[in-house]
């Protein structure tokens, strides 16, 4: 993908995950790295970034099993969301699947994958990343 | 008192050392629960009314001369644009109002608008309050539209609720300091005892560790009973300048502390996932200004919207060491009777949640305590009170302390 082209914002972020890449923002004075990318840097105030491919495997940090949800999650309770420490001590949340849920360990390896489902036609058009175990 | 003199104080720049920022001259909160066939507004109308009842000294539709409204959704009433109709209803139109929303944390953000207001000399008087009507919806529309309180393009949109962010930093405390399912559980049973002692409490019913452990999941590892309960309620205070109080009141209560933090909206953005940083900035700036520190604290409300947060809490507000907060409760230090009491009122948990009246809920359990009228859960001789009010995952936090006047 062009990577100059695509702004520096959630929207674009979700671009690359289109693609199956996990990117990041890094600010060319201090080198701080967004994740997600904001349109400035949040440490120097400036506006001179790039974009960072970053690695999709990474530990789990903390967890959670989710039994009561939104309307939009309920077919899939109970489900597993945690927080993923990336390449560059970037984070993000997401669901894992894939696993047993008496298995799910602080510390695990886990990988990103990318759903492959039609997205909806109305707001939000975001794909969904997910994690699963190495 | 001449501007720059206020104004440094609220934005760090003197120590008072006890001197009051503003006074509460009366306090009012409407019955908490599952309040059928009322709007919020007339919630608000049973706390105002309640507040101008124990102030006859006060003529509210001439002495208040602005008003904070907290709340958090529109969704719960499918209405906005509270804050002059709040006004309508407890009869103080025209006078300006304004709503605040810091999620959780929304009417101690009104609380905190309240302080600049009357220290900027703009408002001598004002009402602070806040609102929440949840108990008619279902519980899976209460958990999305209290979800929006977190980041919706990435943890909403994986499935995220609040039970389960808080369940998050429930399970690294555990990880990292050996916190366990009891000790979150000792928090309900003290604050389910707590709450049986305050009759306006949403629940007051004992419960005992076995039943809180068997509780159903809701996010693991939390339970039901770890989690506040879906309440309807309101809740107000009437400030004003310390040299006036005495009109108002022979016993007014002093806010001589107050501190406000922000942090990220997610979580996942944090290095820190076992404290609240927005609790100990905001700890640290009342303290600092009060010029006093958590071991002079005989009362506090804090935001134990799970039984983890309070943990965190008592953390955070330097109650205890980073890590034993678990053990803090199990030693019974945070009841009534311990080294600090905690959630006098039954906290979120017990006395109920609805987000918007929390923060001024908390004061008013506070003023009740300091002016010894808090019925049998009274503390005896408590003179310095604490809130510690917090909103969404701590993106917002609000300590105040308080001194009797
Ligand atoms: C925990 C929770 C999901 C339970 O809701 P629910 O499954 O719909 O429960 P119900 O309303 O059907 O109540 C079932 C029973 O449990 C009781 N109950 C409900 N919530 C309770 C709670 N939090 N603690 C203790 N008992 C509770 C009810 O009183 C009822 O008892 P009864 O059968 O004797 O009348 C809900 O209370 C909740 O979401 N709490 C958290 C709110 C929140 O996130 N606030 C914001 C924090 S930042
Ligand atoms: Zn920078």
């Amino acid at each position: 993908m062009a990577e100059t082209s695509i702004p520096f914002t959630i929207e674009g972020f979700y671009k690359f995950i289109q693609n199956g890449q996990l990117m990041g923002a890094v600010c060319n004075k201090c080198g701080k790295l967004s994740l997600p990318p904001k349109p400035i840097c949040t440490k120097c105030l400036s506006r001179d970034l790039k974009w960072k491919e970053l690695p999709q495997q990474g530990k789990l940090l903390t967890y959670t099993i989710i039994h009561i949800s939104p309307k939009q999650f309920q077919s899939m309770t109970p489900y597993v969301v945690g927080i993923v420490q990336l390449g560059d001590g970037a984070q993000l949340p997401g669901m894992i699947r894939d696993i047993d849920l008496d298995n799910v360990k602080i510390g695990m390896n886990l990988t990103m994958e990318f759903e492959k489902e039609i997205i909806s036609k109305d707001w939000p058009q975001w794909p969904r990343y997910y994690f699963k175990p190495i | 008192m001449p501007l720059q003199f206020t104004f440094d104080h609220l934005f760090g720049g003197k120590n008072l050392s006890g001197n009051a920022l503003v006074s509460i001259v009366s306090a009012g909160m409407s019955k908490f629960g599952r309040r059928e066939g009322l709007y919020g507004r007339e919630l608000f109308v049973e706390a105002a009314s309640e507040a101008f009842e124990r102030c006859p000294n006060l003529d509210p539709q001439k002495d208040i001369k602005a008003a904070f409204i907290g709340m958090m959704g529109e969704s719960f009433e499918h209405q906005g644009h509270t804050g002059p109709t709040i006004l309508d209803w407890i009869g103080l139109l025209p006078t300006q109002a304004f709503r605040t929303e810091g999620a959780c944390g929304s009417s101690a953000t009104a609380i905190r608008c309240g302080i600049f207001a009357v220290l900027s000399n703009l408002a001598d008087v004002v009402l602070v309050g806040g609102v929440e009507k949840m108990t008619h919806r279902a519980t899976a529309d209460v958990t999305e539209y209290l979800a929006m309180a977190c980041d919706f393009p990435f943890e909403q949109w994986n499935g995220l609720t609040f039970p389960g962010l808080f369940a998050m930093v429930a399970t690294a405390h555990m990880h990292k300091y050996g916190t366990t399912e009891e000790q979150l559980a000792s928090v309900a049973v003290k604050n389910h005892h707590h709450g049986c002692m305050n009759p306006k409490a949403h629940m007051q019913k004992e419960i005992t560790l076995e039943k809180a452990l068997s509780s159903r999941v809701v996010a693991w590892p939390l339970k039901l009973y770890d989690c506040s309960l879906i309440t309807d309620g309101a809740s107000c205070l009437i400030l004003t300048k310390p040299e006036l109080a005495r009109k108002f009141t022979d016993t007014p209560v002093h806010i001589i502390g107050s501190g406000q933090a922000s942090d990220t909206i997610g979580l996942y953005e944090r290095r820190e996932l076992t404290s609240l940083k927005v609790g100990k900035l905001a700890a640290k700036e009342a303290y600092r200004m009060a010029g006093l520190d958590s071991l002079d604290i005989d009362v506090a409300e804090v935001h134990d919207c799970f039984t983890i947060a309070e943990i965190v809490a008592y953390e955070d507000l330097g109650f205890c060491k980073q890590g034993e907060g678990g053990r803090f409760v199990e030693e019974g230090q945070s009841q009534i009777g311990g080294k600090v009491a905690v959630c006098t009122s039954g906290g979120l948990k017990s006395k109920g949640h609805p987000v918007g009246a929390t923060g001024a809920a908390q004061a008013y359990e506070i003023f009740l305590q300091l002016t010894e009228q808090a019925g049998k859960r009274q503390v005896k001789g408590a003179e310095v009170g604490l809130t510690h009010n917090v909103g969404g995952l701590g993106a917002t936090g609000v300590v105040n302390v308080y001194s009797r006047g």
